[in-house]
């Protein structure tokens, strides 16, 4: 059986970030659903935080300002010990990456370039033309091979194994063999990436399915604060891949059918940078009231910036708009409508990324520390990316010198990998008549309509009754393929369960909380209610569904007060 | 609202290398809807007709590099290309060419990475690293624009009619890997780099075919640097550098 001291899941920002932290004191290895550099950090755009004030209109700024500004985006909801920590290691972990490689835009003096992004009181988001996450990813995995980490590809990991609350290794589905091979492991991190494919209108990539989160919700590990669903403002119309924030950053217009720039009436002081819970709903606001185009979407206009800056700035966003949507945005408007982005909540960690399980830890979208509360500022995530990824691995380290009992739970691994055989034989065999394809686009299609931008009770209910029907009608879907070979007709049956427990937890937590806080807008509850509820969601797996409990909010500094823009 | 679709067939080349003597085709119509991509076209097979296609994907936004393959007699990323963008029918798919099936659509690029990791393709900065970041001009971050947009699809390697023959050339997207590292003002193996490709299965091999160009969904221009690590090599030679 193969054995490492520690064994990454997924080799996005956060993974890689922990591997190569890891890598240097300690055997580790990295298995990934996709092949190096594929995952979907790469897919980030606008830049990642950090109040380095390279900027001159940044000069004042500091972790101070950039941690409350983070907290009140949150909507109070983030941790603020943590927020605070994730912020004093911003600046540190960003030169770190740039000593590794990563081509940050520059300054005319040389230093890294740093824009305006919303919800932000200055230009602190360092930023590599509009492909930052790309090149970050890129970094790391180079980075990776110098280290020379072990990585084992198209693995998707299928179950964590644990043994007396320690974990003691991982089941992985060799995608390309079909075979389940055990691996045994003394800790485990999880970057195993968000779920934002449990929705319609995502711009996440195809496996983002939140596997990793089901994963440890399945064994015991509560998922907090699920229920926020981020909605970037700036989709394009029609595929729903990212236009970054960025855009507006450099100066775009959100521009209604009426030309008006709308966010005059929602957001007067910060206008399109007004942070993205409340330029989300600004924009469909603007459609829901008939000032959209046909189809339902706006304008991001970028034509006044002119050629030279799209070029310079914004070249990724520009191809993207011409190749998927035909418009290049020197000459015209990009035709855009929110869309699914990011889940604030993920596997309830602590600041160390260590979750209740022992030696079991979870960074980036996949955890939830909190540092985002209710709403995330844009560039915060490649931040919590490489911060959290980098102390999980830190932490690992620490608590490998102390840890006695190695390569454990050879038993218990063979086990799980023989349930595992055995569930797919039993799914393989089954003659259904549902299509899983059909149920999974039900699901996408109820999340994004009834547990979507703004929510009711009575909505969330039908949502609640569908998806319970969809788990139902998941007990007849038919498998075509039966073979074993690179089958994704099996894959995506099996990860579709994962995905209606994720909706599960997601739609029950938000009937829950009957109040409106941050991407969580309740227009039956439009007031936030921080007597009853400034306090994170805890769901715990049982069989018979999600358990809906509770847990503390940090607020040793600021109290809350009303977001105004 | 109903949108309207128009049926599509598409050519399918299957191979499972372990039941199939050899590839065949297959064809599957579907109906397509306006905008469609062909990633989103095999989705539609995989979903309604035939479970047991394999093909890569990810990103679906063109960024990820997981979906190059052979559509409509061009290598291209299935995500990007739109079905009605290609006008022959039946709209033919198969493998990128010249590398191993693994099943359908799906190929080894264990060796394109292999390659890769070859060429030391990471950055090798002074140490101690100072306390800020290292400073770069703009005028020198401008001239990793262009290869630092690779995004490892494996198109370039490909299409280059040398790679067919030569298992052993460094190849386009290693050698544009090379270049962006010794271009880079931060770098301080320069001279190592250049040895690394100064081989009869390195920069030499480059016989300026321009396919790795004709292919690449990025607009980079491999051959273009190349032919800049031939002539780093030849002015070295003659004590210019």
């Amino acid at each position: 059986m193969k054995y490492h001291e520690v064994i990454v899941v997924g080799a996005g920002l956060a993974g890689l970030r922990a591997a190569v932290e890891t890598a240097t004191d300690l055997d580790t290895a990295i298995l990934t659903q996709v092949p190096p550099v594929r995952s979907h950090s790469g897919a980030a755009q606008g830049g990642v935080n950090a109040p380095m004030g390279n900027n001159p209109a940044g000069k004042d700024d500091s972790v101070e300002k950039h941690s409350y500004d983070t907290i009140k985006g949150s909507d109070f909801l983030a941790d603020q010990d943590s927020v605070e920590l994730m912020i004093g290691e911003a600046t540190p972990c960003i030169y770190e990456m740039e000593h590794w490689g990563c081509p940050f835009s520059r300054t005319p003096e040389g230093k890294i370039a740093q824009r305006p992004f919303g919800g932000a009181g200055f230009p602190r988001t360092c930023f590599a033309s509009d492909k930052t996450g790309l090149y970050m990813l890129h970094t790391l995995w180079e980075r990776s091979v110098a280290l020379n980490v072990k990585t084992y590809e198209e693995r998707f990991v299928t179950d964590i194994v644990v043994e007396n609350g320690n974990v003691v290794g991982v089941i992985a589905l060799n995608i390309v063999t079909g075979d389940f091979e055990p691996y045994m492991a003394d800790t485990v991190i999880f970057g195993t990436g968000g779920p934002g494919q449990v929705y319609g209108r995502s711009t996440n990539a195809l496996i983002s399915t939140g596997s990793g989160a089901y994963i440890a919700y399945k064994r015991g590990v509560p998922l907090k604060d699920m229920e926020f669903i981020q909605f970037h403002p700036t989709s394009l119309f029609g595929t729903n891949i990212l236009m970054t924030e960025g855009a507006r950053g450099e100066g775009g217009y959100l521009i209604n059918n009426l030309g008006e720039r709308f966010m005059s009436k929602y957001a007067p002081k910060a206008m399109e940078l007004g942070p993205r819970d409340i330029v989300s709903r600004s924009i469909q606001t603007e459609i829901n009231e008939g000032r959209g185009f046909e189809g339902g979407y706006v304008h991001l206009d970028l034509r006044h910036l002119g050629r030279e800056k799209i070029l310079d700035r914004l070249p990724g966003i520009r191809d993207i708009a011409i190749n998927f949507a035909g418009v290049d945005p020197i000459d015209k408007p990009i035709p855009i409508q929110p869309g699914q982005h990011y889940a604030m909540g993920g596997i309830s960690t602590d600041k160390n990324g260590a979750t209740n399980i022992k030696g079991f830890y979870a960074a980036g979208e996949c955890a939830c520390v909190s540092v985002h509360g209710a709403n995330r500022l844009g560039g915060n995530s490649l931040l919590d990316t490489v911060v959290f990824g980098k102390l999980s691995g830190k932490h690992v380290k620490e608590f490998m010198k102390t840890k006695k009992d190695r390569r454990q739970g050879e038993g218990m691994i063979m086990k799980t990998l023989e349930e595992q055989e055995k569930n797919r034989e039993n799914l393989l065999i089954k003659s259904g008549t549902e299509n899983h394809a059909a149920i999974r686009d039900e699901m996408k299609q109820t999340m994004i309509e009834k547990v979507g931008i703004f929510r009711t009770g009575a909505q969330m209910k039908e949502a609640l009754d569908k998806i319970l029907e969809l788990k139902k009608r998941y007990e007849s879907i038919r498998v075509m393929y039966k073979g074993r070979k690179y089958n994704m007709d099996y894959l995506r049956a099996y990860e579709l369960w994962g995905m209606l427990e994720l909706a599960h937890v997601i739609t029950l937590g938000a009937i829950k909380r009957e109040e409106s806080r941050g991407s969580h807008s309740r227009t039956d509850f439009p007031k936030r209610d921080d007597a009853k509820f400034l306090r994170h969601t805890m769901a715990t797996w049982t069989p018979d569904g999600p358990k809906i409990g509770y847990s503390d909010v940090n607020v040793y500094k600021y109290p809350p007060v009303e977001r105004k823009y | 609202m109903a949108i309207a679709t128009t049926p599509v067939t598409l050519k399918i080349q299957r191979f499972n290398p372990d039941t199939d003597k050899e590839p065949y085709w297959r064809e599957y119509t579907i109906q397509a809807k306006p905008g469609m991509t062909v990633l989103e076209a095999l989705f539609e097979v995989l979903n309604k007709y035939d479970g047991t296609l394999s093909f890569r994907f990810c990103c679906r936004g063109a960024i990820c590099g997981a979906c190059s393959m052979m559509i409509g007699g061009k290598i291209r990323l299935a995500c990007e290309t739109q079905v009605s963008a290609i006008k022959k029918r039946p709209l033919m798919i198969s493998p990128m060419p010249h590398k191993k099936v693994i099943k359908d659509l799906v190929v080894d690029m264990d060796p394109f990475f292999e390659q890769m990791r070859s060429i030391k393709p990471y950055l090798v900065a002074k140490e101690p690293f100072p306390e800020k970041e290292i400073y770069q001009s703009e005028k020198d971050r401008a001239k990793l624009t262009e290869p630092i947009d690779c995004i490892l699809c494996g198109s370039c390697s490909s299409a280059c009619t040398v790679a067919w023959w030569d298992p052993n050339y460094i190849g386009p997207a290693s050698l544009t890997k090379a270049y962006r590292f010794v271009v880079d003002s931060r770098d301080t193996i320069r001279d190592e780099r250049l040895d690394m490709v100064d081989s009869e299965d390195g920069v030499w091999r480059c016989h300026t075919i321009f396919n790795c160009v004709d292919v690449c969904p990025k607009k980079i221009n491999q051959t273009d640097a190349i032919q800049y690590l031939k002539r780093q090599l030849v002015k070295r030679k003659i004590g210019l550098l």
